[in-house]
């Protein structure tokens, strides 16, 4: 099978480490993987502002990006949603964000990673409520995780429960800013609940919830920080910026 | 929302029950322009709790959740309860002659009702998944007599109890008497900052007696 | 007064959220006793074996009765009318206050009590009875505060929830004369209870909303939790009933399939206190249903929209919507507020509430609490479609998104765009990088820069291979 990866405009720019710890750890699991380098943006900022008709050309590029792939897999579940939902695609042709790809096409039971460290999960809308990586909690339906399933083969790595397991962080795209205040103290309210547990790392599978947070973490000094769940999976959570 | 009042306004929109009014005909006609795709009637299947367990005390435990008191009684013993549980309270008034207290009817004085420390009905049945006791008009007494009294008593025969409302409407001819309607609790309200006030606008009690 | 400012212009939903999240403390407490209601929920949902069934079949029975509601209506109003219950028919909101007036006039009708419906607070039935000299007293203790305080209602369900104790002390020492500074709930609550009771004996005519109309039986289902819209029906001579065309539904056994998710999706109870169900008028008495359309059949020929139709009113997705519990019901200024409120009003009044469907961070909250499964998140992110399609958001962003869809529709101006915008982090000074312009910087850091992106690692690291 082949799988083209997808990397996320603002990942690609900002946060290479976290392509290039999905890319490594999909080849460590014996997957075939190619980049196709003309690849942008997958059009999410201008449908969601309401711009759906700015974003056409680019839903047409990024569809013939990955025309040719059996799977295209990338580390964001909101980018991936994206992709379902708006890139007209051959059924040929299947997306899936990153921890839901190991879990139900890979079946992964085992990884060789190790952290050590308290950390909280920030389970991300898109990925929670579109893609279905878990159960969510307004659901009545028996409870599942795939991003905690995966987190729980990692050696030494502690997941801390919270208040509120799935509430938003108030990122939400063109939100973050058109609502500032708002989104604002949302997240500043996602980050008490993970203080407040004795978390010491913020993990998820989307980075741009993470870079909503770090944003206010470093702003305000906290004893925080954030890594993408590849980050941790692929064991190279210590690494800086490629 | 001001709207200026428009009493001479043309009466397109105006009332009517029957056909040719204008507002009628024209909502029926934009409903059938709406082109709203057939879609069938779901039969209601898979929601019924197959195995309800003990009825009886089911119903006393989401009862009491709602803030009612339950009491097992044994036939016969109604007025000792009732005075029982009410030993203070002077106008006690039931709905049916076979209490012996003061009767209230379609006829009886508002005024009258508004005074009743404790009113007595029969409930027609009780529902095990929330507590609820339904009353039909017939056992009221009068309308607004269940609301108007202080306290409120019913008497459930304790065999009357079925599991959840899909079962409740199964046994319900609902449309056979003019008005009735599920009681499940006290009068109760939470609008001032959603602190639990028991006893709102109807009674400041309910007790249900089993038989 | 209140009433007046949500009348002018448009709608900055960010502005006031902004205004009410700033009082931190507000906030806190806003967002956790609604977060209480929604865990409630979540408590008493888990008992109901099923729940994610019945929320299907709610939703179909819906979608089924809006696809043939003409005929539903037109055996609802056939029973109704056996049943001796006067039917009348409003296309607008106009119609429907004239028709109540009407009403109220013929009977020589002085003082009106009123309990809750959402649909006389669209139509704003009120201020028109009140100009043309009636009393209206709003009945349910909410309700009563915020029409006292001279507001509309906050929420659905619980209408004066952005009220503080303190507050309503001061209103009810001002209003109904109790002592200075006594603030217990209960107390309150028993001197509002004191004070409606004899406005309840001294009405000459009781309004009611509706939460269900039984088509097969020209029935009425009304549910509170006070008593108050019973004891308004039961004691005035006249009860007039109002609802919007989309409460009917076919059948008495439908009534438990949606009474088993209302009560537990509104409040977190198994059932509310008191579920009426009005089918004829008590001897001697008149019991008429006003049917109202006011932009629903407008509506429900909207295919992207229709679903909304389905609403019951049960105000979980404003205590879920994490958005609401931190900007309150006042900010959406319409009524419904919230995510539910977002999806009705703009098709209304798409230039008046433009700004309502951004109000949300599109997590789905909403719509997976939803009791009759509304695709609600899905409906915000069309309604911005539309938004910006009639030109209702600002040129630049309009301009942003233009050049937004220009720069990734080709690789080399992206990869352009991207290097230029990673220098212009690493080396321009903090000052002009957290100027005015810099929205997302006012309170958060930018991500620190890479020197390279991903694409030029890959092509470096990986492009010989």
């Amino acid at each position: 099978m082949k799988i083209g990866l997808f990397v996320p405009c603002y990942i690609d720019q900002f946060y290479p480490q976290v392509a290039v710890a999905t890319l490594e750890l999909l080849e460590r699991l014996g997957c075939d993987v190619a980049y196709p380098r003309e690849q942008t943006c997958c059009g999410q900022p201008m449908a969601n502002a309401g711009c759906a008709e700015d974003a056409e050309a680019t839903h047409r590029h990024t569809a013939a990006c990955f025309r040719e792939f059996d799977y295209v897999v990338g580390p964001s579940g909101s980018c991936v949603l994206h992709l379902r939902e708006h890139v007209e695609q051959a059924a040929t042709v299947r997306y899936y964000e990153l921890c839901q790809f190991l879990v139900e096409v890979l079946q992964v039971d085992r990884l060789h990673a190790s952290f050590s460290g308290r950390v909280g999960l920030h389970a991300s809308c898109h990925g929670l409520r579109g893609l279905r990586l878990a159960s969510s909690s307004e659901r009545r339906e028996p409870p599942f995780d795939h991003v905690a399933h995966l987190l729980g083969m990692v050696d030494g790595l502690e997941l801390v429960g919270l208040r509120r397991p799935d509430e938003c962080c108030g990122f939400g795209g063109i939100f973050a800013v058109q609502e500032e205040a708002v989104s604002v103290r949302m997240g500043a309210d996602r980050l008490d609940d993970h203080l407040q547990h004795g978390v010491e790392v913020i993990t998820g599978a989307d980075m741009s919830c993470l870079m909503h947070l770090d944003g206010l973490i470093r702003r305000r000094d906290m004893p925080l920080r954030v890594l993408h769940v590849a980050e941790i999976l692929n064991g190279s959570a210590e690494m800086s910026h490629a | 929302m001001n709207r200026k009042p428009r009493h001479n306004a043309p009466r397109s929109a105006g009332s009517g029950t029957q056909e040719g009014y204008p507002a009628r005909k024209a909502i029926l006609e934009a409903v059938r322009r709406a082109g709203v795709p057939a879609s069938p009637l779901p039969s209601i299947t898979g929601v019924r709790d197959l195995e309800p367990g003990d009825l009886i005390s089911r119903f006393m435990a989401s009862a009491e959740a709602a803030a009612a008191t339950v009491q097992i009684v044994e036939t016969g013993g109604v007025e000792a309860a009732v005075r029982e549980r009410f030993p203070e309270a002077v106008s006690i008034a039931a709905t049916v002659p076979a209490w012996s207290f003061e009767q209230v009817n379609p006829g009886t004085d508002v005024h009258t009702m508004a005074q009743l420390d404790v009113l007595v009905c029969p409930g027609a049945f009780g529902v095990a998944e929330n507590g609820a006791v339904w009353l039909g008009e017939s056992a009221m007494g009068s309308r607004a007599a269940p609301f108007l009294t202080q306290h409120l008593m019913l008497v459930l025969d304790r065999t009357a109890i079925v599991p959840d409302m899909h079962a409740a409407y199964d046994r319900l001819d609902v449309a056979r008497e003019g008005y009735g309607l599920f009681v499940a609790g006290p009068s109760k309200t939470a609008d001032i900052e959603q602190a639990l006030v028991i006893g709102a606008h109807g009674p400041r009690s309910l007790t249900v007696l089993l038989t | 007064m209140h009433d007046a400012a949500q009348n002018a212009g448009p709608v900055d939903h960010a502005g006031r959220a902004a205004r009410f999240v700033a009082n931190a403390d507000q906030t806190t407490w806003h967002d956790s006793v609604l977060w209480r209601i929604r865990e409630k929920r979540d408590a008493v949902s888990e008992g109901v074996q099923g729940w994610e069934r019945l929320r299907d079949l709610a939703s179909q029975i819906k979608e089924h009765t809006l696809s043939k509601l003409d005929e539903y209506l037109i055996e609802f109003e056939k029973c109704a009318a056996a049943n001796g219950v006067q039917v009348h028919w409003a296309s607008d909101a106009e119609a429907h206050n004239r028709i109540v007036y009407d009403l109220l006039e013929a009977r020589d009708v002085r003082r009106v009590v009123k309990s809750k419906s959402m649909l006389t607070e669209e139509c704003g039935l009120n201020p028109y009875l009140e100009a043309r000299g009636l009393e209206v007293v709003d009945t349910d203790l909410g309700e009563r505060i915020v029409q006292l305080r001279g507001e509309p209602p906050s929420h659905l369900v619980a209408p004066a929830i952005h009220v503080r104790r303190e507050e309503i002390s001061v209103l009810f020492h001002e209003e109904l004369g109790t002592p200075a500074g006594s603030s217990d709930p209960q107390f309150l609550a028993g001197a509002m209870r004191q004070d409606l009771r004899a406005r309840f004996l001294a009405a000459d005519a009781a309004i009611t909303g509706v939460n269900f109309a039984v088509a097969s039986t020209g029935g009425l289902v009304v549910v509170t939790n006070e008593g108050n819209a019973n004891l308004g029906a039961h004691l005035a001579p006249v009860h007039i009933a109002c609802m919007g065309i989309e409460k009917l539904i076919p059948k008495p056994e439908h009534l438990g399939v949606f009474l088993r998710l209302l009560s537990r999706s509104a409040t977190g109870q198994p059932l509310s206190i008191y579920t009426s169900h009005f089918h004829r008028p008590a001897p001697g008495r008149e019991l008429h249903i006003v049917l109202v359309d006011n932009g629903r059949t407008r509506h429900l020929a909207r295919e992207d929209f229709r679903a909304s139709l389905k609403c019951i009113r049960c105000g979980a997705c404003l205590n879920t919507c994490p958005v609401y519990r931190r900007s309150g019901g006042h900010s959406y200024g319409a009524t419904p507020s919230g995510p539910i409120g977002a999806i009705l009003a703009p098709g209304r009044d798409m230039e008046k509430y433009a700004t309502l469907p951004f109000a949300s961070s599109l997590c789905g909250s909403c719509s997976d609490v939803c009791p009759v499964k509304i695709d609600i998140h899905a409906q915000l992110y069309r309604w911005r479609q539309e938004a910006a399609r009639e030109g209702h958001i600002s040129r630049g962003k309009r301009l942003g998104m233009n050049m937004a869809g220009w720069i990734t529709r080709r690789p080399a101006r992206y990869r352009l765009a991207g290097r230029l915008a990673r220098s212009l982090l690493r080396y321009a000074p903090r000052r002009l990088l957290y100027g005015r312009w810099n929205v997302w910087g006012r309170a958060r850091d930018i991500p620190e820069p890479p020197a390279r992106s991903f694409g030029e690692w890959y092509a470096a690291e990986r492009g010989k291979k």
